[in-house]
């Protein structure tokens, strides 16, 4: 039983439901959550996989191919998604306006269906449909709260995806048209650098940036996710915006080597780097508690992209191979479970003292210690410091550029990570004061919504200390320009 | 053979024309309507180039239903925007960016087949004969459903856009028209036209040019005239027959691939069973599509129940 079309059938069959269900959907994840995980967890012990939907091969269907890659981002995201929902049921449960309940359970089946699609599928048009499933999902989340704010926000958010929905298509459409297959294998065997070709990477490319929310196409994230409710916000910052830089991965390390080169990587080196900084000195400019975990997304987007100048880079000078590749990978993943749990605890925190201003925080770490120790053990990930997952990949990455003797980029993660332990360290100072501001009352909060960011937190550090697994895991089928690089 | 080349040059300079004339116009609903134009030659153009099914989508899609949703979007929207102004720089990379599009099309190799032969080999396989049907329902049906869900979605997010002590009431303006006033009776009398029309399309999809989504629009076009014209209400977005309706197709669609994986792949059909089966997935499919869409046109809910 590892079908990779079950873990795209059975969110699926969930988001129906869910419309059906309303409000109730909320008990659907009690089965979805542990069923999802187990399933996932099969998966991973079976790749690599191939399933030709319907029983047609591409290029006249559709496949789905489970690699490494796939695997250990399917199993994140069953667990990111498995713990968000439990503490959604929670969250929402005790919301007096049912219509945010209602409208919740089928936009985050959606994500969720969407994510595994994008992840299990390599053909352009079909990812460009779990594209669109996730993007119209997202904003509809953006905009669950109804303030004045949060609508202009989901609209600014829908318009940058709905220009990188648009370049993606018409790529596509040029690569259909010049080698007759959407199919990324296939694609890859016949690849030739052409004109139509070079323009189809690029409109791809340039629409999965803007959906991606890579400097300098940012400017929609911030206000998005930092005003979508607290679970939402998680989804958006964990999963989403990480799909459309997964594709992008897959098609440049995948299908697209031939066409890569010195300016390639000094391009979406120079964008990551750009966003790393930018993000950085705003979120450390914010003076409330979601903002800045919304800009420091920005930031930790940005060290994904230095994955293209340092793959490949020092080749054999290294004990292992495809180091950067898979520090950039280990990145995602630890930003994934770390970044989920930050906003799940700055939700919790929000319930219980009914504000996220940084002044008005004084005190509440003694009215939810659990959500508050969740938060600084996320910002020890995030920070990069050991033994998280974030320590983890920075260490891939940072040695790398170090053997390649490109101090540039190495200056960039260093910069960018006392960036972060800055950042950071207002929000967890803020939480750890022990006078409460003046006439601050803190709410009671159910005990789910402390324990689920603190589960989370505790995988993103699990995955430095147990990284032998996930490690071998990611290998598995890796392509052979994460090795060798793009030159 | 000249008469018709004239016709395609006259088509293309028509529609190029009425695209500028909608980006260009001043006022917010003369581009709308500029826009349906466009959408309209736009569908003679797939007809001219032998994509008949794409001409009835664009037809019925792109130039009815979105024009429908333009101008319910115009008409609501209270401060007309500032009119368009020229821009240099913009403009510049448009033209750069139109530019290299048109060198990139232009160095594809002219005629490709594609994957017309490879359909054309596994259509007898597939249940249908309009191979357009056998690539959205069999071939590539998954995308197919994922874009009948990614409709469902985007109404659950209209939907979340109503007040808190309204979400689950009745979307829509209440209508007061005359009885046996114009529209009054046509809504009276379109409706089983319409209803056949519908059903022929869906239908007929399986042999010829027609399918779930195109019928899907005429049902809706149908049902949102009998609402504008006083002979039915918008039902209120709680009851559950209509939700079940709204997932109805997709819910067929799905338990159908799944019922593939029993015997073969998931999203496959036995050829003995397909036809029957693509049929029911066609029909289902028809229903939940027309209630959505007319519900994405008469938008959030706005009314109590």
């Amino acid at each position: 039983m590892a079908e990779p079309g079950l873990l795209v059938a059975l969110p699926l069959a969930a988001c129906l439901a869910a419309v059906f269900l309303g409000r109730r959907g909320a008990l659907l994840v009690w089965v979805t959550g542990p069923l999802m995980l187990v399933l996932t967890w099969q998966l991973a012990r079976a790749i690599p996989v191939v399933e030709p939907l319907g029983g047609w091969a591409p290029p006249l269907g559709i496949a789905l191919r489970a690699d490494g890659f796939a695997a250990a981002f399917l199993v994140m995201t069953a667990l990111v998604a498995a713990v968000v929902g439990a503490y959604a049921a929670t969250y929402f449960a005790a919301d007096p306006r049912p219509r945010r309940a209602a409208a919740f359970w089928p936009l985050f089946y959606a994500v969720w269906t969407a994510v595994n699609l994008i992840l299990l599928g390599r053909d352009l048009f079909n990812l460009y449909v779990g594209l669109e499933l996730l993007t119209l999902a997202g904003v509809a989340m953006v905009a669950l709260d109804g303030r004045a704010a949060t609508l202009a926000a989901a609209l600014r958010y829908l318009l940058f995806a709905l220009f990188g929905s648009v370049t993606f298509l018409i790529g596509a459409a040029l690569l259909y048209g010049r080698y007759a297959t959407l199919d990324m294998e296939l694609l890859a065997v016949a690849l030739a650098p052409d004109t139509a070709t070079v323009a189809a990477a690029a409109l791809i490319s340039v629409g999965l940036l803007a959906k991606a929310a890579i400097f300098p196409f940012h400017a929609w994230l911030p206000p998005a996710h930092a005003g979508a409710p607290a679970p939402a916000s998680a989804l958006l910052s964990a999963l989403v915006v990480k799909a459309s830089v997964l594709i992008l991965f897959r098609l440049w390390f995948d299908v697209l080597p031939p066409l890569a080169g010195a300016l390639l990587n000094a391009l979406m080196g120079g964008l990551g780097a750009m966003a790393v900084l930018y993000g950085s000195v705003q979120a450390i400019r914010q003076d409330r508690l979601k903002p800045i975990v919304a800009y420091s997304t920005v930031a930790q987007l940005g060290y994904l992209l230095l994955a293209f100048p340092l793959a490949g880079a020092a080749l054999g000078a290294q004990p292992w191979s495809a180091g950067a590749w898979t520090g950039a990978v280990f990145h995602a993943l630890s930003h994934g479970l770390a970044k989920a749990a930050m906003f799940l605890a700055a939700g919790t925190i929000m319930l219980a003292a009914g504000t996220d201003r940084l002044d008005r925080l004084g005190g509440v770490a003694k009215a939810v210690p659990v959500a508050s120790f969740a938060f600084v053990i996320a910002a020890v990930s995030l920070m990069g410091l050991p033994p998280s997952g974030g320590f983890l990949a920075k260490y891939l990455l940072l040695t790398y550029a170090f053997a390649a003797q490109q101090a540039g980029w190495a200056a960039v993660m260093v910069v960018g990570g006392l960036l972060a332990a800055v950042y950071l360290a207002r929000p967890v100072n803020a939480l750890m004061r022990a006078a409460p501001a003046e006439g601050a009352r803190f709410a009671r909060v159910p005990a789910v919504l402390q324990l689920a960011p603190l589960l989370l937190a505790l995988a993103a550090m699990l995955l430095g200390i147990l990284s032998f697994e996930p490690y071998r895991l990611i290998q598995v089928n890796n392509p052979a320009a994460a090795h060798e690089g793009l030159q | 053979m000249i008469a018709s080349a004239a016709f395609d040059i006259l088509l293309c300079l028509l529609i190029v024309t009425v695209a500028v004339g909608s980006v260009a116009a001043r006022d917010l609903f003369g581009a709308v309507a500029l826009y349906i134009v466009y959408g309209l030659l736009l569908a003679i153009g797939w007809v001219r180039l032998g994509a008949v099914d794409v001409g009835l989508a664009e037809g019925a899609i792109g130039a009815g239903l979105t024009g429908v949703l333009l101008l319910g979007a115009a008409a609501r929207l209270k401060a007309a925007p500032d009119p368009p102004r020229l821009r240099i720089v913009p403009l510049l990379l448009c033209l750069a960016v139109s530019l290299g599009l048109g060198a990139a099309v232009l160095s594809l190799s002219v005629p490709q087949p594609g994957l017309v032969p490879l359909v054309q080999e596994n259509l007898a396989a597939s249940g249908v004969g309009n191979p357009v049907t056998a690539v959205l329902l069999n071939f590539r049906g998954w995308d197919t459903l994922v874009e009948s869900v990614v409709l469902v979605v985007a109404l659950v997010g209209v939907w979340a856009l109503a007040p808190d002590d309204l979400w689950d009431g009745r979307p829509g303006a209440a209508q007061r028209v005359k009885r046996d006033a114009v529209l009054n009776t046509f809504g009276r009398l379109l409706p089983p036209v319409g209803l056949m029309v519908g059903i022929y399309i869906v239908w007929i999809g399986a042999y010829a040019p027609g399918g779930a989504f195109q019928a899907g629009t005429v049902l809706a076009a149908v049902w949102l005239l009998a609402i504008m014209a006083g002979v039915a209400e918008p039902p209120p977005v709680r009851r559950p027959l209509w939700r079940a309706l709204l997932v109805l197709g997709p819910a067929v669609f799905l338990l159908a691939g799944l019922h593939g994986t029993l015997w073969g792949a998931f999203m496959s059909f036995a050829p003995a069973k397909a036809k029957t089966m693509i049929m029911a997935i066609e029909f289902t499919l028809t229903l939940s599509i027309a209630v959505t869409l007319a519900m994405l046109v008469l938008g959030r809910p706005r009314r109590p129940a």
